[in-house]
């Protein structure tokens, strides 16, 4: 069982968040041709939002109002080639069932 | 990656060699329905964005990953120009 402040140094690298929507760019650095941006709301172990909107990429083909975890900084870009993908947000799982988030 | 609104540019004469030729430009981070937040970041252009122009800025280590930014001393990127933002629906 993860202490308080233990589970807050976790959140602060890999979260729960909501799709709400997209993002287009047609003009865009070549190493990011081909991907998914995607808009995030950040939500706390509650699943209340938290903090603001951010824009990931999206590994896994999530959709609009799914519930899905995601990374930030440089790890972010891990899932792709990990030396050419400009990206500190991305989107690595969905989650299969609401249910089962921590709810306590 | 956040939004941000390009405010301005920034001209520097003495710069690491690394950044050579490189753009820098000014910008705010916006809210997805287009609102100003507070604060400027300067970030180094990527994709040859233009004043006002709303676009996406990487930050932090993985700013440098960028086409043309490896090994710069770069921590904010400008990696594309957005043409359309839907939020819920709008």
């Amino acid at each position: 069982m993860l202490t308080t402040s233990q589970t807050e140094v976790c959140a602060t690298f890999m979260q729960l968040a909501r799709v709400i929507g997209t993002v287009v760019a047609t003009v865009k650095n070549e190493s990011l041709h081909g991907r998914k941006l995607m808009i995030v709301q950040t939500l706390d172990r509650h699943l209340n939002e938290s903090g603001k909107p951010m824009v990931a990429i999206d590994s896994v083909g999530a959709g609009v109002g799914e519930l899905v975890f995601w990374c930030r900084g440089k790890e972010a870009s891990f899932p792709f080639k990990r030396e050419d993908t400009p990206t500190d947000c991305t989107i690595i799982g969905i989650v299969d069932s609401e249910d089962h988030v921590l709810n306590t | 990656m956040i939004i941000a609104r390009i405010l301005g540019t920034v001209v520097a004469t003495q710069k690491d060699e690394r950044l050579s030729g490189k753009k820098l430009l000014i910008v705010r981070p916006i809210n997805v329905d287009g609102t100003d937040t507070t604060g400027y970041v300067v970030a180094v252009d990527t994709v040859g964005a233009g004043f006002h122009e709303r676009v996406l800025v990487v930050a932090g280590s993985s700013a440098r990953l960028a086409q043309g930014m490896k090994d710069a001393p770069v921590d904010a990127a400008i990696v594309g120009v957005i043409d359309a933002v839907e939020v819920n629906g709008n």
